[in-house]
Order: structure tokens, then sequence, then C-alpha cells
């Protein structure tokens, strides 16, 4: 290959075959200064900007979404081009016809879609409706067309919870870049290429759905150059400036989001490959740096207009309209050189010019080693919005190299050569309780699992209990996993996510991961520590089924760096994970883990009884791997120290921490608390912790938000994994985030 | 004397205002004064709080080792810390050997011992609490003349022990301007100070004497404004 877009370019392997990571090492310029180069947002910036603020408003006086269009299926050339204001746009391209309008994806299953609309006051189209009730199968109706009783029973008692079943899988990330590099035109070579070696004389299944699936891919690069080409622009061939190559990689993201709702859309790891574009603009003279910070801007307004029409249920779950546009940025390269650019700093400073945001999902790939002035611009962006996220890079780059990023809130996986299908998480609190009640569930009575032993006795023996709930977790483990493969082989099936395969690798060079999670990790380990350390009376209800417990005397909890106790909750991440590898899973992929609820722990608490560590029914489980409400007594190192010791080779999805702390705390004046967080992150990494939410408020400016939303339209705050305006949550979870510990002193 | 345990209040392990960087610290159990705005009440007592040994609060220190390097450090604090200087010389050898960082926050009002002279001499720095500038106010204010404070701040300057100057600024009772005047001088005096940190009273510890069921006598003193310390900066010329 050669094009003259590729001018001044470095030579290498990169233009014999698609291999952006190749590109970006020859290419690319490492920068170990300071913030002080940056550009303001140009007077355009701000006009968009302001108009993009009114449409907010517009939206969330309407409840929060401001319009759908419910009669076309989206789909990536569905719809005919749309702009905010087509003079002041800088890079171009919305999810439909026009601003913050949702699409409908009934491919996924078209209940969810009638129910997500009809919760908005809206109706699908009858004729589209018909479509998909009668005529074109669902994922989600192939899904239910398999499940077995003993799925839909661990499914609707909350056992397993959070499948996509309904909803798309999402947390796949197509490498973006590969359409700025290469045009779509040399990607569909490739692609048919791969066709050619798979014109073999065994026509095995696998041989016949591969070659449907690239097939699929082949249309869905075409249905891309269509798309642009409604924007007048074509993308057969490279990007040849910066801002081509923003709007190309964009046009890449936009499709994907055009062809799948997914729970997570994330976009990847972009930044330093940008950078070489504008490092190559800014040399030639043909762009300054307020050009280059506004190119910046636009795309990121773009992606914080990014939406999904979806239903209440959803909502719950997931609170505050999420839709993961993770960008990963900085770390360090295998050579040891950073992968932290001027372009790494341009998108952080969005939180500047645009003010803060949750989306896109700033997430920063922190390694001890990275420029001491890119650290300091995080850590202070970090204290002043509470919008960042940080994940281990000197711990993922072991085992991933330099050219992964994050899907989602802590699932890495290596760009265009890796994808995972998401598994939600098993409720591992209720998998304690049915192995004290004998798989009954503790609220409803009804018997889940097939029937076990149940404990009998007045107080709990923790041996005793070990071993049934051994048992339970093996149980579990095989349920979960059989649901699991159902799910991805109809979603496959029904709802392929061509375009984002597309920019792939070749079918056989990707690694699949199987990802599982894990709810109430806290919750189960300050149970175990409760039977083993204290004595745990269990209270029975006329039904004979243990209800609630009463613990006398105290015990070691999770979150206070006590090895009696976090050596528990190690164990349980470990045995799980060996539960699972003992089953088949669905193309055989790689079984992973996660400790990560997002904001469903909340749900997940209300769903669960009592339990033996003297949590409430119904009370939240601490998200993610933090320790229950109000239980870390020892400082915020010492919980940093407990989640720290949750082995990531076992939990590989990601080990979720969400962080607050009062602006007090973190030192006296603001050069004190960055320098203070910058070495809480490098102790933290250092000690193999893998991911941390930081967020940095009063309580009081929380309080405050929940009695005066309109005053905070843009209060950020992080939550498990990803983060969102405060007060787009609901009550309860609002209340949630004020309870859970703020790290405070006086 | 060779105290083989300390008796300590409470550990905090991510301390941010009691010394440079963050700060593994050490609340030591017991303290003599009696001053009227303690916000940890709770440290007086002599006989309560819980028995550790240097070896288990080393093991302790150690996890905490990645943070606090390298720009923090081992804070102790109280309580007051000197009260079991044998034990706290046995800790910061210990804690010397590792090339950790040490601190005390101490009110100084002792006389200069062998062994306050040893425990010095594997101090990094000494938080130094200056209760009252004018004695009669001093003993007014926290039970003591202010006599020996001045003397170990005189010894920590002639030995070069780095120091930061702490003042609680109690509105109506620490901030006249003639004891601040007379403060700065003698601060000026002192050849070893590398910062002047004014710690404005506040009312946050105050639960802590209700729950003894005893009287907080400064009930009525209103805390400090940020204008009652820019006030207050302006005098001592720091910013």
């Amino acid at each position: 290959m050669n094009f003259k877009e590729w001018e001044n370019f470095k030579k290498g392997k990169w233009m014999s075959k698609i291999d952006v990571r190749d590109f970006i090492q020859n290419n690319y310029a490492p920068y170990d200064g300071d913030d002080s180069f940056l550009a303001g947002a140009t007077d355009k910036t701000k006009k968009l900007w302001d108009d993009v603020l009114n449409l907010y408003e517009e939206e969330r006086k309407n409840g929060g979404v401001l319009d759908a269009d419910v009669k076309t299926p989206s789909a990536i050339n569905a719809y005919e081009a749309g702009y905010i204001d087509k003079n002041l746009e800088e890079i171009v391209g919305l999810q439909t016809d026009a601003p913050l309008k949702r699409a409908i994806m009934p491919a996924g299953g078209i209940r969810i879609v009638e129910k997500s609309a009809e919760s908005y006051g809206l109706k699908v189209d009858p004729q589209t409706d018909y479509i998909y009730r009668n005529l074109r199968k669902t994922h989600n109706d192939g899904v239910f067309s398999v499940y077995t009783p003993d799925i839909r029973a661990a499914r609707s008692s909350h056992l397993i919870t959070g499948l996509p079943d309904g909803y798309g899988r999402g947390r796949i990330i197509g490498d973006y870049r590969r359409v700025a590099l290469y045009g779509i035109d040399a990607l569909i070579e490739e692609k048919k290429a791969e066709l050619d070696v798979i014109n073999v004389d065994e026509f095995t299944e696998e041989i016949i759905r591969e070659r449907e699936e690239i097939a699929d891919q082949i249309k869905a690069l075409t249905d891309l150059k269509l798309m642009a080409e409604k924007y007048g622009l074509d993308i057969s061939v490279p990007a040849k400036n910066a801002k081509e190559a923003v709007q190309w990689l964009y046009f890449g993201y936009l499709g994907a989001i055009k062809d799948q709702n997914g729970a997570a859309m994330s976009i990847g790891r972009n930044s330093t490959f940008l950078d070489i574009y504008f490092e190559r603009d800014l040399k030639l003279g043909i762009l300054n740096e307020e050009e280059a910070q506004e190119i910046i801007d636009h795309f990121i307004m773009k992606l914080r207009m990014v939406r999904f029409l979806r239903a209440p249920e959803y909502n719950a779950l997931f609170s505050g309209d999420p839709v993961w546009v993770t960008e990963s940025i900085g770390g360090m390269g295998i050579d040891g050189r950073t992968l932290v650019t001027k372009t790494s700093f341009r998108i952080l400073h969005t939180l500047n010019t645009l003010g803060p945001a949750p989306e896109p999902n700033l997430t920063v790939l922190w390694s001890t080693h990275l420029p001491e002035g890119f650290k300091k611009f995080t850590t202070k962006l970090s204290i002043q919005t509470s919008s960042i996220q940080y994940e281990n890079d000197d711990l993922m780059r072991e085992t991933l190299g330099d050219d992964y990023a994050i899907a989602c809130c802590v699932s890495a996986m290596r760009v265009g050569k890796q994808m995972q299908f998401f598994g939600a998480r098993a409720n591992l609190a209720k998998t304690l309780l049915y192995a004290i009640n004998g798989g009954r569930d503790e609220i409803s009575g009804k018997q889940i699992t097939p029937k076990f032993e149940a404990i009998t006795s007045e107080y709990l023996d923790y041996n005793e209990v070990m071993e049934k709930f051994d048992n339970m977790m093996e149980y579990v483990a095989k349920i979960y996993i059989k649901a699991l493969n159902a799910i991805h082989y109809m979603h496959d099936k029904y709802s392929y996510e061509a375009l984002e395969m597309a920019l792939h690798d070749r079918n056989e060079d990707i690694l699949r991961t199987m990802a599982c999670g894990i709810a109430g990790l806290s919750v189960v380990a300050d149970s175990l520590s409760a039977i083993k350390y204290a004595k745990v009376k269990t209270i029975r209800n006329e039904d004979g089924l243990v209800a609630s417990y009463s613990v006398e005397g105290d015990f070691p909890k999770y979150g206070n760096d006590d090895d009696r106790v976090d050596s528990l909750a190690v164990n349980l991440v470990k045995t799980f994970l060996n539960k699972l590898q003992k089953h088949y899973t669905y193309r055989n992929s790689k079984h992973t883990l996660s400790v990560l609820t997002i904001t469903s722990n909340v749900v997940y608490g209300k769903n669960t009884g009592s339990t033996p560590d003297g949590r409430k029914a119904g009370e939240p489980f601490g998200p993610g791997a933090n320790p229950l409400h109000g239980r870390d007594k020892n400082g915020a190192l010492a919980v940093l120290n407990t989640v720290a010791k949750l082995p990531y080779e076992y939990a590989e999805d990601g080990i979720s921490y969400t962080f607050a702390i009062t602006p007090a705390t973190l030192g006296k004046t603001e050069d004190e608390r960055v320098a203070n967080l910058s070495n809480m992150l490098d102790g933290y990494f250092k000690k193999t912790g893998h991911h941390i939410n930081v967020n940095v408020f009063d309580r009081s400016l929380l309080e405050d938000a929940m009695e005066h939303p309109e005053k905070y339209p843009q209060l950020t705050i992080r939550v498990s994994g990803y983060a969102v305006n405060f007060v787009k949550l609901t009550r309860e979870q609002q209340l949630d985030v004020i309870n859970r510990t703020i790290q405070e002193r006086f | 004397m060779n105290q083989l345990t300390g008796r300590i209040h409470s550990l905090e392990s991510f301390g941010t205002v009691d010394g440079p960087g963050i700060r593994y610290v050490i609340f030591m159990q017991g303290c003599s004064l009696k001053c009227k705005y303690c916000h940890n009440r709770d440290t007086w007592n002599l006989h309560s709080g819980t028995e550790i040994t240097v070896n288990e609060l080393v093991e302790k220190i150690e996890k905490y080792k990645p943070y606090i390097l390298p720009n923090g450090g081992v804070t102790v604090t109280g309580g007051e810390p000197l009260l079991q200087a044998p034990f706290l010389i046995r800790l910061f050898k210990k804690l010397k050997e590792k090339n950790i960082p040490t601190a005390i926050d101490t009110s100084g009002m002792f006389d200069i011992t062998n062994d306050i002279k040893e425990l010095l001499s594997y101090t990094d720095l000494v938080l130094l609490d200056i209760k009252h500038i004018d004695d009669e106010k001093c003993k007014k204010l926290v039970g003591f003349s202010n006599k020996k404070e001045l003397n170990f701040a005189r010894y920590l300057s002639d030995n070069n022990i780095p120091v930061w100057i702490r003042q609680v600024i109690v509105p109506g009772i620490t901030d006249d301007n003639e004891d601040l005047l007379k403060l700065k001088k003698f601060i000026e005096s002192l050849k070893n100070v590398k910062k002047i940190e004014l710690m404005p009273y506040h009312q946050l510890g105050k639960y802590k004497w209700e729950k003894l069921d005893l009287k907080y006598e400064l009930e009525d003193v209103k805390t400090a404004t940020s204008d009652d310390i820019k006030r207050v900066k302006k005098i001592l010329e720091i910013k």
C-alpha cells in the first residue's frame, strides 16, 4: 500500500499490512512537558457548546429524552446527515438526522424498544413493530427460546443479574484509527483477502459462520463509506490531515453507535495516534494550537452527545444515561518511552474548555513512570472536576502490551485484536444465602436451585458454611456460563457487531474473553469473617427459612488492610474463577472475571436479604471492590491496600474501586493536594491495585446539588467505572453516593 | 528505661496535614496539658488506648511505604508523644534504618533529658505547637507555663533540627496584636524554622468532650474565619 496522504510519515511494516501500533511506534512524539502550551476554547467552540448546552436543557425539561425516531430501525446508513450548526462544526456526524434524537435498535429485542419508547411517551411505529414481532427474530427472542428453567429461575431471583439478554452486549472496541490511517477501501481489500484464506474444502459450521461474518463486515464498511458521503466526505482513502484524521476516526465510531446500542460503546486509545497527525500539520504550518484544540473540542462535543434509547429498568441498573465512550489516555510503551503526547493533554483539557462532563469516560492509564508534567496535569484536573478514572498501566502492560484500551469501566483489551463477551455478574452474597438456605430464596421462599441440604443449626459454623457455599458457587458458575453461552451465541446470530468486528484483525487472531463478574464481594468477605471470628446467630421465619442474622462480638472487616478478612476476599475471587473455568465457553473464549458493579450495587442490595455480616435486607452492597459503607475505619490508604490485594491475574476483566475524599483531607493547598494525589496513585499502583475512580468534593456540595439540581448541570462524579452527572442519578443513588464513605478528617 | 510497648490512641494511614507529603500518623495516647481548644480530648487519659510493640507498628507502617515515599513519612502526634520518648526512640531508630522520614508533633513542654536528646537525633522534623507566647495567658489556656517549650524551641534551633512552628488561632485568645508581634520576634530568633502553620480554631472536636461528659469551656468562642487568618498572616508576615 502507498498513499499520498502518508507523506512525511516514517515508513514501517504498517504500510504493508494493517498495523496501527507499528505506525504509532514509528511516528509518535512523546511529550514530557507541562500544560503551558495549551490553548483555550475558540469563539466558534464556545458558540457551538452553548448550542449543545441548550439542547441538554431541552432534553432535561423533556423528561430525559429530547426526541426519538420510532420508525426507522437504526443502521450505519439509515439516516440523512444531521447537524447542530453546520457552519460551526469542525467535526460532523450525528447518530440520527438531528442532535440528541435517539434511534431504535430492535435487532436486540423489540419488547425492550417498545418499553423504552413508552416510558418516554412514545410509541414504536406499528409497521416496524409488526416486522420485529413477526418477521424478523431478535437477539432477545433467540436467547429466550433456548433458556432452560434453571437459568430462568436464577435470573428472575436475581442470583445472576444484568445479563445482556435484552440489550446490546457492547464492550467491543473497533479500532477506529484504521479508518483514518488506511481508508475504507484498503480495509475492505484486507477483509476480502481473509475470505480467500478461508475458502477451504471442509465447509464446517465454523467456516460458514466466519464467511458470513466477514461478508457482513464488508457490507458494514461499504455502508460506512456511504454514510460519510452523505456528509460530503470520501473516506475510501486515508485521512490527509489532523482534521480529517479525527473526522474519519469519529465516523468509524459513529457507524458503530448507529449499528449497536451496546451497554458500553468505548472508543479506544486514540490520542497518541491522532497526535501524529497534529504534529505533522503543526510542523507544516497548516495548523496552530488554537485550531488543534478546536478540532479536539468539537470531537469531544460529539462524544458528549451520544444517546441511546433505554428502558427505566436499565437506568435503575446503570444510572445517569451512561454510554461509556471510554477513551484511554497515556501509559508507557514497552520500549520505555511514554505514550503521553500533546494530544493526550488536549483531550483532557476539554474538561477545561468545555467544562466537566461524564462522557467521554476519560481514563488515564497510570504508570509510576509517567512524566511528572502529565501526572500533575491529570491529578489537578481530577481534583477540580472529579471526571477522571485511573487504571494501572504497569500492571496491564505486562500481559496486554502497549496498545490496549479500556472498554466500559475496567475491561482492558488489545485494540483490534481482542474482544469480549460481556457477562454482567453473579450475586455472590445471594449465593451465600442460598448455601445457608439450601437453595431457597431468602425473600420469596421459592426453591431456586435444586434442593441442597440447608443449615439447621442456630449458630453458623464456619467450616459447614464454607463447604455448602463452595457447592453453591459450583452450581451458580455452571448456570451462569450456560446463560452466557446462550446469550453470546444469539447475539452473534441476530445482532452481530459487523462494523466493530470489521475494525479487528482476522478472526483467527482475535482473542475472545468470556467476561464474567461478581457482585457483593465485600458483603461476602465480611459475612465469612463474622462467621469465623464472631458468633453469628440465625433468625428463622415461620417457614424455617433463615431471614436474618444477629452478630455477637466484633470481627475483622474488609477495607481495613487486615489480612484475616482480606484473604477471604482474595480466595473468593480465585475460587469463583476456577469454578467458571470448569465449563465450556462459547467460541472457546477465555474465562475472565471482574469485580465491578457499576451503580447496580444499589439494585443488587435491594434484591438481597439480610446477610451474616449484619447488613440488613435491601441495603446496598459496596460498589465493585469497595468495602461496605462505613466499614473502613483506618483511613484511605488502608482501603487501597485491601483492594490492591485482590489478584488481578484472577480478575483480568478488572477490579473497580471508587474513592471519594474531601479537598481538605487531601491536603492544605492545591499544590499539596496535587502532589499527595499523585503520590497516592503511585503507591496504590505499586501495590498492584488495578483501578480507581477519584472524586474530590465536600459532602455539603452534593447535598446542595440534590436540593437544587438546576444549579449544577455539569456537576460530575465518578461512580463505579464511569462518571455521571450527579443530578441525573435517581434519588436513591444520590443518597448512596453521599452515604458512601467520603474520606474526611479534621 | 526501656519501654517495650507504646500506648496509642489510633492510627491514620493517609495523613496530609501533619507534615510534608503523605504521612502515616500515629496518635499517641496520653497528654498532661489541658488545652481548652483540644480537638482530641479523648487522647488525654494516660491509661486508656491500645498497647502496641515497635515491631507491630513498623510492620504496619511498612505496608504504606509506597505511598509515603519519597515526599512523606511518619508523624507521631497525640496526645503528647514525648510522654513516651523511650518507646519513640526505638520506633524512630527502626524507621531511620528503613529510610522512612520521621516527624513529631509536640507542645515541647519538656525538660531536655537524655531521652529527648536521643529521640531528637532520629527526628527529621518537629511540628512545634507554641501554645501561647505570653506566659500568663499560656497558663490560663493550657494549664502550664510556656518556659519549657520556648527552651525546647531554642534547643532545636541550637541543634539545627528542622521545625514547623504551629499556632492555633483562637479568636480573642491567641490572636492579640502584641502577642503576635512577640511571637514573630521569637520565631525570628530561631534559625531552623522551615514553615509557620496557622491552624484556625474550629469546634469540630467539641463532640468528643461531650461524649466524655465534660464541659467545653470555649463554647462561646467563635471559630477562626479566613479573614482572621489573613490578619494574623499579615502581622506575622507570612504567605
